[in-house]
């Protein structure tokens, strides 16, 4: 099928394109971007008015199959994404069964093949089981298919085995993404450790157990050489060790989620567990270190760390919910109102956070770019529509959001994974 | 002069005339007490329920005393004997007291925010008689009760709190309900067992017992729990001992006619000494008679029309 | 809330005071001057006109002297509708300090209406002890009872409707004596 995109503002950083012009599909790949194309054969998509980007890769999901399809499927999550204009996901490997073996790697790979609404990528296990104690066959998981390794949801506590890990994934290039908290400092805590924490009477996390681990991994990928990737970076200490690491041109790389550039702890306030994630909400002065991390590029990647949860596991006492929020449906909304809008990062900018940067980071090659003969995953967003979420409007299985009626600007209105139409679904 | 909440989960956000308004509805039910019918009609026909996740025996005498005395029946579930230990939610657990139509429901839970989650969900008034590190406004105001009947004032009174405040909800409420009386408030205790960030509160920090207790007029004692030495909070009962007892000798840095208070129940001999307990400045005793009169005056308060939700 | 206006007044300072001291004597009459009697006034405004009838019962003829004890309730705690209010009302002082056991009570109050304020007075009294008798003195009756309850000792009776609303007026609370009908505006 051809697709012709036409009149869009095509923002393309990696092609270091940007301006109104149209873009035509066809075979599932990039055939042309070039103003007034016509083409009697394909389908038109006026996208006068709208911003034309390549499609955007969440490099930090959690899809819960197998083993939790209450929470979330392959096939729900990856409809959420499309949702949410998201063309691409990294699965994390904490699944029951986790993906430290090939067989399942390919249970998940096969499953999104068949019911997949965009592209999947799984994440294998550092550890097997993620217990941080024995290496997994790196070797094997990368043959299956794994785009990085990862025991997120845990640290690798023993710098002993994650030293092994940095070096041994050196010869299948595959980045090591570390969860970075010191599990002593953090034991029993709910919430960000600060006045919040107190007043609530909730035991804290502080922001010196993911800066720990963030220094100490930065020394060990400078041991060893290998390719570091900092999780979900929060605080504003841990900003800044990267940014000097990275001038020190070690091998390290960072994310970082719409939640922490846009809520502080005081968000918990009524203790409502769909402000509950690890790592936790943290303050003002964080916000405003990430948002000036994403601008100098320390950090390089915006993903959401989508975690869903059921209602039941979440209606519960603060200290007994479980850690985590949805994210896909909203990144964009998030990114768009409090970076593009507030003038933190350009269009540009924004594109290298949520695209470029991913594909260049974990090799995905054809992906973050909408250069003709690259694959045809591309979001089409209309930049000025305003609107705000309730609870039924969320694809995803799981409804656990900060963000629920929280007003938004813009909106990623088409979704083409692969030259086909991903969002609007058809009915 | 009213109180226009549904329930009362804590002192934080309460105003001072609210919290006022509390403590001037204590004196008529403290006045019944020395009655031989220490019974009055208010509360007849309304049930109330005592939900009490963590054993309490002090606690929920109290507020059984107090709902009988205003005639109210009462139901005590304590959940070690319950269908809770099958696994029922917090939420179910309320559903279930819904559907039964309770009027009051009086919670002690081991959770910050227990309270909150139930009473955010439900018609019934709920009152926190505790919640993990969070809040226990009913022993707040029974203290500030106290010392206003004793010392006829808040403003400007020297009240120092003495213990491991890092986990208690009672020198929470305490801190709540002074300062915004216009208390001058100290905490002492080791720097493991005080939150850093209490100053924000407008307390005064004291590692030194002997330094905190210069000139005080108040005295307010907390329980040590043993269990904490485990934590590494402090290396030795004796240690803590050595430091933070409460002597008759450590007193005479304060007024002379200083008040000593501890919510109960004491380890004598280990966060006060024997000699203070039963010594003439302690009003350990008036503070459980006082309890008694300032939750029938709370249960009064929270039993008007039901609010919306 | 309906708005009330003043109509008329229907007591002045001097029919209240003549008042007060014609129910002193009607009540010393009935009492064999004051033996074994004790005054309670119910919150607020009964409190003090019991306060005057103990001061005429000194002044007034037939009485044979020593102290009347004066006792003073809320009735708030007793009453049948404080879950039914919005806001449960602020309760004053009851204070009797004297054993009721055996003594002739003259309860006070201001005015006599559906009589539930007196039936909630009465049990409150019962659960003090056990008087020889209770016996009820009112300033105004104005009608319109819901309970079987009648005054022994009456200042004024009059005819009043649901509508209207009597005011009672006394220096030490309001800053002037008389007593007032008030009719929707």
């Amino acid at each position: 099928m051809k697709i012709l995109i036409k009149g869009g503002k095509v923002v393309d950083p990696a092609a270091k394109f940007e301006g109104v012009t149209d873009v035509l599909v066809a075979d599932g790949r990039i055939a042309e971007v070039k103003a007034n194309i016509k083409d009697p054969d394909a389908l038109v998509i006026d996208a006068r008015g709208k911003i034309v980007v390549p499609g955007l890769i969440d490099i930090h999901t959690h899809l819960r199959e197998p083993g939790h399809e209450e929470e979330e499927t392959i096939a729900s999550g990856t409809k959420a994404a499309a949702h949410g204009g998201v063309t691409s996901i990294f699965c994390m490997p904490n699944t029951h069964p986790p993906l430290d073996n090939a067989p399942a790697v390919e249970f998940v790979l096969l499953k999104a093949q068949k019911e997949g609404h965009v592209n999947v990528f799984p994440i294998g296990c550092i550890t097997k089981n993620s217990a941080g104690e024995e290496l997994a066959e790196i070797g094997v998981l990368k043959k299956a298919g794994v785009i990085a390794v990862s025991d997120d949801g845990s640290p690798v506590m023993n710098s002993q085995v994650m030293r092994r890990a940095l070096q041994y994934t050196k010869m299948f290039n595959l980045p090591v993404i570390s969860h970075c908290e010191d599990k002593n400092l953090t034991k029993g805590g709910a919430m960000n450790d600060g006045h919040t924490s107190m007043v609530l009477g909730l035991r804290g996390i502080p922001k010196q157990a993911e800066e720990i681990m963030v220094s100490r991994d930065i020394m060990l990928a400078e041991l060893t050489g290998g390719h570091l990737h900092i999780a979900h970076v929060s605080t504003a200490g841990s900003v800044e060790l990267i940014r000097q690491a990275k001038a020190r041109k070690t091998n390290v790389t960072a994310e970082t989620c719409p939640h922490y550039f846009s809520l502080t702890d005081e968000e918990v306030k009524n203790y409502g567990t769909n402000t509950k994630m690890n790592p936790p909400l943290r303050s003002a002065e964080d916000i405003e270190a990430i948002k000036i991390g994403l601008a100098d590029g320390t950090i390089d990647c915006i993903c959401t760390d989508h975690a869903p949860h059921t209602e039941e596991e979440k209606n519960k006492e603060y200290d007994l919910a479980p850690f985590g929020i949805i994210g896909l449906e909203t990144m964009l909304g998030i990114t768009i109102t409090e970076l593009i809008e507030k003038k933190v990062l350009t269009w540009a900018q924004a594109v290298e956070k949520l695209a470029v940067n991913p594909a260049r980071i974990f090799g995905l090659a054809g992906r973050g770019t909408l250069k003709p003969g690259s694959i045809a995953d591309i979001t089409i967003i209309d930049p000025e529509r305003e609107y705000s979420f309730s609870e039924k409007d969320f694809v995803s299985k799981s409804k656990n959001s900060p963000f629920i009626g929280r007003k938004l600007k813009g909106f990623p209105e088409t979704t083409i994974v692969g030259g086909r139409i991903a969002w609007p679904l058809k009915e | 002069m009213t109180l226009q909440r549904k329930d009362l989960l804590g002192l934080e956000h309460l105003d001072a005339k609210e919290i006022e308004t509390i403590l001037n509805t204590v004196p008529p039910f403290k006045s019944l007490f020395t009655r031989s019918i220490k019974k009055v009609p208010t509360l007849r026909g309304k049930t109330v329920v005592n939900l009490f996740y963590e054993p309490s025996t002090r606690t929920r005498t109290s507020f059984e005393i107090a709902s009988k005395r205003l005639s109210a029946d009462v139901v005590n579930i304590s959940v070690a004997s319950s269908s809770v230990v099958k696994g029922e939610s917090l939420i179910d657990t309320g559903k279930t007291l819904e559907a039964m139509k309770a009027d009051i429901i009086i919670i002690r839970h081991g959770l910050a925010g227990a309270p909150a989650v139930l009473a955010r969900n439900q018609h019934a008034s709920h009152i926190n008689a505790g919640d993990g590190f969070h809040e226990h406004p009913s022993q707040g105001l029974l203290d500030l009760y106290t010392i206003r009947e004793k010392k006829k004032r808040l403003k400007g009174l020297k009240v120092l709190l003495v213990g491991d405040i890092l986990h208690s909800r009672v020198a929470k409420s305490n801190i709540w309900g002074l300062t915004k009386l216009g208390a001058e408030v100290r905490v002492s205790g080791p720097p493991t067992l005080i939150p850093s960030r209490i100053t924000d509160l407008g307390v005064k920090v004291f590692y030194n017992l002997d330094e905190a207790l210069k000139d005080v007029d108040v005295v307010n004692i907390l329980r040590i729990q043993l269990e904490r030495q485990q934590e590494n909070l402090f290396p030795s009962v004796h240690e803590y001992i050595e430091l933070y007892q409460v002597t008759a000798n450590r007193l005479r840095a304060a007024k002379p006619d200083v008040m000593i208070m501890h919510p109960g129940p004491m380890n004598r001999g280990i966060e006060i000494s024997s000699e203070v307990a039963d010594g003439p400045n302690a009003v350990i005793y008036e503070q459980v008679t006082n309890g008694i009169a300032v939750r029938m005056a709370i249960l009064y308060l929270l039993s008007g029309k039901k609010k919306a939700i | 809330m309906e708005k009330y206006t003043e109509k008329k007044i229907v007591m002045s300072k001097d029919e209240i005071s003549q008042a007060i001291k014609r129910l002193a004597r009607e009540i010393a009459d009935k009492n064999e001057g004051g033996k074994d009697l004790a005054i309670v006034g119910v919150q607020t405004r009964g409190v003090f006109i019991a306060k005057r009838i103990i001061d005429e019962l000194k002044n007034a003829g037939g009485y044979k002297g020593g102290e009347i004890p004066l006792g003073v309730i809320d009735i708030t705690l007793y009453r049948d509708d404080v879950s039914s209010m919005e806001t449960p009302p602020q309760v004053k002082e009851t204070d009797i300090p004297f054993d009721l056991t055996g003594k002739k009570i003259v309860l006070v109050d201001d005015v006599l209406y559906t009589g539930r304020s007196i039936r909630a007075a009465l049990d409150e009294l019962m659960d003090f002890g056990r008087p020889e008798n209770i016996q009820l003195a009112v300033l105004v009756d104005r009608g319109l009872r819901e309970l079987p309850i009648e005054p022994n000792f009456t200042g004024k009776k009059m005819d009043t409707s649901k509508r209207e609303l009597i005011s009672v007026e006394l220096e030490e609370v309001d800053g002037a004596d008389r007593v007032v009908l008030m009719g929707e505006e």
